[in-house]
């Protein structure tokens, strides 16, 4: 594991600022109000950080996955929901910079470049179509020069705030995996219908929304490479995503554990602060370690990915479901730390435990994770 | 429940009939609103389960009192633990009461609380004293024929619409050797409500600080004997943790419950989630946990009703049943994926319910450290 580079420590030191100047003071108001974070959009947009993955072909600055992971930590450190705006952002990128053809490229990447505010999303999963992604039942018919796509999304990150939404569907579901197609989908695209946003228990200031295609007509030039190239273009997309899903789930799990360090030396009883006490040095040992035995991971994993190796979709895995499970372990452990205070608001730990939770489960929950990284261990 | 007793068991079928049917529908909304729901606690009187605990002339069992209120809780719980907080919070507020009260203020006060149906709040924690007992700083002082009470109680439940209370405050300078236990009554002059609290979970009652400025009671209030306040707050104890064991265990048994029913109906991959074995894995780790508590939980119940030590068994039950229902209770989100994670589902208000039983009535540290000194007393 080599340490960061120069420019890398000099990004961490910018976030890790911005995020404690600019993003934890708003933490708590987004959860208690469900509010999306416009603030830090407007924010990233400036600072270069909304759309980092954007090649420098058309006017990005295409950050490395690796500082990229960096970058997510410090900001779930105190606001998880503000880096899964990020990260459905990166989602609804990656599809195209992965699958598209030069023209679809050119088409869509340029509106992304310089201090664009525009937000993109990324449409798979479906209400009987979750680690079952192949159960989807959305249909693609090719007429003409278009595409007419009829179906349903749901649990969508970003979904009614973007702009630009990537869409799976079968073009041909008689040939399965091989059957599934991506679509670019504009805002403002007939036929594309907006359902409700989700009322969740954590990630509050996240925005997951349905969305319905009632005969919605995409030009077929906005087909991400060729029909049937679909699904392997969203396992493409979801092997970097579980990283960014792995980064976040540190830096939750880095935020909490230093709230409760700081209560652990701060809080006396028996006469001393609670950091004297074995119980409490024994829980915070443990959550420390699980955290940097997480970071190393999550980095190892990026590390692979923009080394184009290919055990990067391994480890991976491995990642996503040790720090997503360490960041349950260490928010639950933290609110412990806290007791009765840390099971009221104000203390931010609560807040933690309830973002931490979703980490086991979204993009590919920890069961799938686990299944992936197993097959792939035994049986490739 | 495994008990061969047959008023119990009959105890625990109208219990659970009346939880099914006219607590379970009003779970989701006594989570939104965050108030005491009149209704249930109009229920939990009429059914006689706010007296378990008191004498039988007013309204208490005749026999097996801590069994009854475990299997009342636990029944319950299964459906709102909220609405099972109010039946411990009845029974832990009163026990100073019952057990130190003298014939006069009991004959006096006990007729007119089972008449009136009066709430009962139990204030002992403080901002420096949670874990730490020995720690308080309310006073009381002799003046006359009055104690003079002064001080701040917080994180009281029931807290605003109790109308008595039992409150531990310090009579001498003997760190827990110096408490004592007092009846205060609501409307008394000095006596008010602090901040309400917002909680994660269990937030179907209110849980505040409440203030006691130069509160004036009389010598026939004081609970016990002088200084021995802590000692009937031990024995307190004794009742309550087998109680929140067996609310633990009912928020866990809740949760298993639609764990299982949603295995059966959801389909993945082809086949219902129950025929996955990684699935199976999570329901047999949670029935196994659900059965051991169980064991601990009625058992030292059983030890308490038969007036025998059950110190260390009651730590046991509440530590073991609390840590069991926070890992089902975090399973059970994970088997309903994205789904467990929005409101529209029980099981996400189950898991932020079940934190707090890992923290209160002595935090599961501190169980541990009371299970290690009841082990080595009895090695001597």
């Amino acid at each position: 594991m080599k340490h960061l580079t120069e420019e890398q420590r000099l990004t961490v030191e910018m976030v890790r600022d911005v995020a404690n100047r600019e993003l934890a003071p708003r933490a708590q108001e987004l959860d208690e109000k469900s509010l999306f974070p416009e603030h830090a959009r407007d924010l990233f947009a400036q600072l270069g950080l909304l759309n980092p993955l954007l090649p420098v072909a058309y006017g990005g600055t295409e950050m490395g996955i690796s500082t990229v992971v960096l970058v997510l930590e410090e900001i779930a450190r105190v606001c998880a929901s503000t880096a899964l705006l990020l990260i459905g952002q990166f989602d609804g990128m990656l599809p195209i910079i992965h699958g598209g053809s030069p023209a679809l490229k050119e088409k869509f990447l340029p509106r992304f470049s310089g201090e664009s505010k525009l937000l993109t999303a990324l449409g798979a999963t479906e209400p009987n179509a979750g680690s079952d992604l192949l159960n989807m039942k959305t249909r693609a018919e090719r007429k003409g020069d278009k595409y007419v796509i009829n179906g349903q999304k749901c649990f969508i990150t970003n979904g009614s705030v973007a702009d630009v939404t990537v869409v799976y569907a079968y073009t041909d579901p008689s040939k399965g995996a091989k059957g599934i197609s991506a679509f670019v989908v504009e805002r403002g695209t007939p036929g594309l219908i907006y359902g409700r946003d989700e009322v969740k228990m954590g990630m509050r200031g996240s925005i997951n929304s349905e969305l319905f295609f009632e005969n919605m007509e995409v030009p077929a030039e906005n087909l991400i490479g060729e029909e049937g190239t679909g699904f392997a273009n969203l396992m493409q997309t979801l092997s970097v995503n579980r990283i960014f899903c792995a980064a976040q789930a540190v830096g939750i799990a880095q935020g909490a554990l230093e709230i409760a360090m700081n209560h652990a030396r701060e809080r006396v009883q028996f006469g001393q602060t609670i950091a004297h006490l074995t119980p409490i040095q024994f829980m915070i040992a443990d959550m420390a370690t699980a955290v940097e035995a997480s970071r190393l991971l999550t980095r190892k994993a990026a590390q692979l990915v923009d080394e184009h190796d290919k055990s990067a979709v391994i480890y991976g895995g491995m990642a996503k479901t040790f720090a997503s499970d360490t960041a349950m372990q260490v928010t639950t452990d933290a609110v412990q730390v806290l007791g009765g205070s840390g099971y009221m608001k104000e203390n931010n730990v609560e807040r933690m435990m309830r973002d931490a939770k979703l980490t086991q489960i979204y993009t590919g929950t920890n069961q799938i994770t686990r299944m992936v990284t197993g097959r792939a261990l035994l049986l490739q | 429940m495994f008990t061969h007793n047959e008023e119990i068991r009959i105890a625990a079928d109208t219990i659970r009939q009346a939880a099914r049917e006219r607590i379970a529908p009003l779970a989701a909304t006594i989570d939104a609103t965050g108030e005491l729901n009149p209704e249930v606690a109009t229920l939990l009187w009429d059914l006689g389960l706010m007296t378990l605990v008191f004498p039988p002339e007013h309204g208490g069992a005749e026999q097996s009192q801590g069994t009854l209120l475990c299997t009342a809780v636990e029944e319950i719980a299964r459906h709102c633990a909220s609405s099972a907080l109010l039946l411990i919070i009845q029974a832990v507020g009163s026990y100073p009461l019952l057990h130190g009260g003298s014939k006069e203020l009991l004959g006096r006060v006990l007729p007119r609380i089972v008449a009136e149906r009066e709430l009962a709040a139990y204030l002992v924690s403080e901002p420096g004293a949670g874990s730490d007992v020995g720690n308080i700083r309310t006073t009381a002082v002799r003046d006359g024929n009055h104690y003079v009470i002064s001080g701040t109680k917080c994180f009281s439940t029931n807290g605003p619409v109790a109308s008595f209370y039992t409150v531990l405050a310090r009579t001498s300078e003997n760190g827990r050797n110096g408490l004592t236990f007092f009846l205060v009554e609501r409307d008394t002059p000095g006596f008010s409500v602090g901040k309400i609290e917002k909680k994660l979970g269990q937030r179907g009652s209110k849980t505040s600080e409440m203030y006691l400025d130069e509160v004036r009671v009389p010598v026939g209030n004081l609970l016990g004997e002088e200084n021995k306040g802590f000692h009937l707050a031990m024995k307190d104890f004794d009742m309550s943790r087998p109680a929140i064991g067996a609310q633990a265990l009912g928020i866990a048994e809740g949760a298993f419950d639609q764990m299982l029913r949603h295995a059966r109906e959801r389909k993945t991959f082809g086949q219902a989630l129950c025929e996955h074995q990684m699935i199976q894995q999570i329901i047999a780790d949670s029935a196994t946990a659900i059965e051991a508590a169980r064991g601990l939980v009625y058992r030292s119940a059983a030890l308490y009703d038969q007036g025998q030590r059950n110190t260390k068994l009651a730590s046991m039950a509440k530590l073991f049943a609390s840590d069991a229902a926070m890992k089902i209770t975090t399973d059970a989100i994970q088997v309903f994926g994205g789904y467990g994670y929005m409101q529209d589902y029980p099981v996400e208000r189950m898991f932020r319910d079940a934190k707090l039983t890992q923290i209160f009535e002595g935090a599961n540290q501190i169980q541990r450290l009371v299970i290690a000194r009841e082990i080595l007393k009895e090695a001597v």
